[in-house]
């Protein structure tokens, strides 16, 4: 991969001067990497990653992993239905996987009962889904190659040879 | 009994005239410090994985004086992978704790009393105090940044006078980050045999080096049974305080070196022994990771350094820059003292290497990304204010 991508991974935020310091490029050559790869869609966007546990008005946000059955479709296997599940904003996340169901869907929503309506007058009676199993997520520990624990630091000594 | 408590050698032995700044950086809190020689990550999860899993196991033995068989064999193999040596590891080579005793344990085996031992300059602080406590008497070569701090086979020449034994060496280098390529090396390795020296080299950061391949010397032609190689697990798997280390030679030299060693330090520690080898066999990728990221920051500190005025050379290994201060007009324990009052930077003043190294001051780069931008930001803020 790219070094340019790997720091960006890394840091969304690394300004082109730095990344060109970091990896021994030129500006201009860097800024003229990142439009291409935002231009033909290698970067999709930029976000951050937040620890909601520390957010009060998201702690109460619920998570709900559902593993999907679905009937595939002649010409259109998964896709179809696939996609008229993601197509929703409640969707955060759809996965066709391997397994004894289809897809797994990430739904998220204000309460527990906004999730179970989700998916009890949406995603159920959709046509061609022949069975839902949902899980509630209790505890985040680790999300996007990130702990979300606070470590308990490195317990380096500030000065050595 | 007042007087001569304390043997004449451990007297002799110059005191470290920086203990009073280390003591300074260490009673402070909220610094940014840049004065540290170890990695900052932390070792790997599957090596920290494989020491507590054996401890739950019992692991918590004696293991034979060499070390474990089996840390030699996989030690042995991956040499012989990576760089096309061949070290027996029943008779070969011997697990020590970490680099620093091995060094220890070679001048014992090696020097007679008054035996001289060639050491570069800038050099790690233990070189000369080790060759000491031996009996020995050390000949600085002194390096300085014109030349990026390499030794050169001239300088070896004219110091090889009669009763020198060893030359010591260390590349990539702590504090330079210096390291030499194959060609360099060729004419160190005949200047030494010419004068039918022996080498105790140093490549403990062999795994950190950017611009090449890294050689060791071992490997050049008519040179294993000159070269005690000495290794370990410290900076290319983040181990520093697991302690291991090995060396390998000849044989007989590694007998010697290993008899000393069952008296004084009986072995290494299991737990160390069998984390190193789960590091050798699994670790590869951690490595490159490291060696990745290492070298991102070496870059950013190479040229904010130079930007901002410190001259310095671009170091090819090792996670340290060597730069110059002497447009300050500073003594490098008084930059170092100041830096650290004014703006909470810590760094290791150059003398700590050698007389000749005043001037300089090391900076590791053994640090978070955002660690090191606030440092580069506090230095330069310090070097204009200094400038007024």
């Amino acid at each position: 991969m790219d070094e340019i991508l790997e720091v960006l991974v890394g840091n969304g935020r690394a300004t082109p001067e730095e990344i060109a310091k970091l990896t021994g490029k030129n500006v201009a050559q860097v800024k003229k990497l990142i439009s291409k790869y935002e231009t033909d869609g290698t970067i999709v966007k930029y976000k951050a990653i937040l620890n909601t546990e520390l957010i009060p008005e998201r702690r109460s946000l619920v998570t709900a992993l559902i593993e999907v059955c679905i009937d595939p479709q002649e010409d259109a296997g998964f896709d179809r239905v696939a996609e008229r599940i993601y197509n929703f904003p409640e969707v955060t996340s759809c996965y066709l996987v391997s397994g004894d169901h289809d897809l797994l869907v990430v739904v998220e929503g204000d309460s527990l009962n906004t999730v179970a309506d989700f998916i009890a007058s949406k995603l159920a009676p959709m046509a061609h889904v022949r069975s839902t199993r949902t899980h509630f997520l209790l505890k985040k520990y680790k999300e996007d190659g990130q702990i979300l624990k606070k470590g308990a630091g490195k317990k380096r000594l500030n000065i050595s040879y | 009994m007042t007087q001569d408590r304390i043997s004449k050698i451990v007297e002799k032995l110059a005191p470290s005239g920086i203990r009073a700044f280390f003591d300074l950086v260490l009673n402070m809190k909220d610094v940014i410090s840049l004065g540290v020689g170890e990695p900052d990550f932390v070792t790997p999860w599957h090596i920290r994985e494989k020491a507590i899993h054996s401890l739950e196991k019992g692991f918590t033995s004696y293991t034979s004086n060499k070390g474990m068989p089996e840390l030699r064999k996989e030690i042995a193999q991956f040499l012989q992978k990576r760089y096309g040596l061949s070290y027996d590891f029943l008779e070969e080579i011997l697990i020590t704790v970490g680099v620093s005793e091995g060094l220890d344990l070679a001048m014992r085996a090696l020097l007679n009393p008054g035996d001289k031992v060639l050491v570069p300059e800038p050099a790690y602080v233990s070189y000369g105090p080790v060759v000491e406590l031996a009996g020995g008497e050390p000949i600085y070569l002194q390096t300085n940044i014109k030349n990026e701090f390499k030794l050169t086979a001239q300088q070896i020449d004219q110091a090889a006078v009669k009763g020198t034994k060893a030359l010591m060496i260390n590349y990539p280098s702590n504090p330079t980050g210096t390291s030499y390529t194959k060609a360099e090396l060729l004419a160190i390795a005949q200047v030494v045999k010419k004068h039918d020296l022996l080498i105790v080299s140093d490549e403990d950061y062999d795994e950190l080096t950017y611009d090449f391949d890294h050689t060791p010397l071992s490997s050049l032609p008519g040179m294993k049974d000159r070269v005690i190689y000495l290794n370990g697990f410290s900076k290319a798997y983040a181990m520093t305080g697991f302690r291991i280390g090995y060396a390998c030679g000849p044989r007989e030299i590694i007998a010697a070196m290993t008899k000393i060693h069952q008296y004084t330090m009986l072995c290494a520690s299991i737990t160390g022994q069998i984390a190193a080898q789960d590091a050798l066999k699994y670790g590869q990728r951690d490595v490159a990771e490291m060696r990745k990221e290492y070298n991102r920051r070496r870059r950013y500190m190479v040229s904010s350094l130079n930007e901002m005025g410190l001259d310095c050379h671009t170091p090819q290994g090792a996670f340290y820059v060597f730069p110059s201060i002497q447009k300050t007009g500073m003594k490098s324990l008084d930059f170092a003292k100041d830096l650290l009052e004014k703006e909470k930077v810590a760094l290791v003043p150059g003398v700590a290497f050698g007389p000749s190294c005043e001037g300089y001051i090391r900076i590791s780069y053994a640090s978070s990304y955002e660690n090191l931008q606030e440092a580069v930001k506090r230095i330069k803020r310090y070097l204009q204010k200094s400038k007024e």
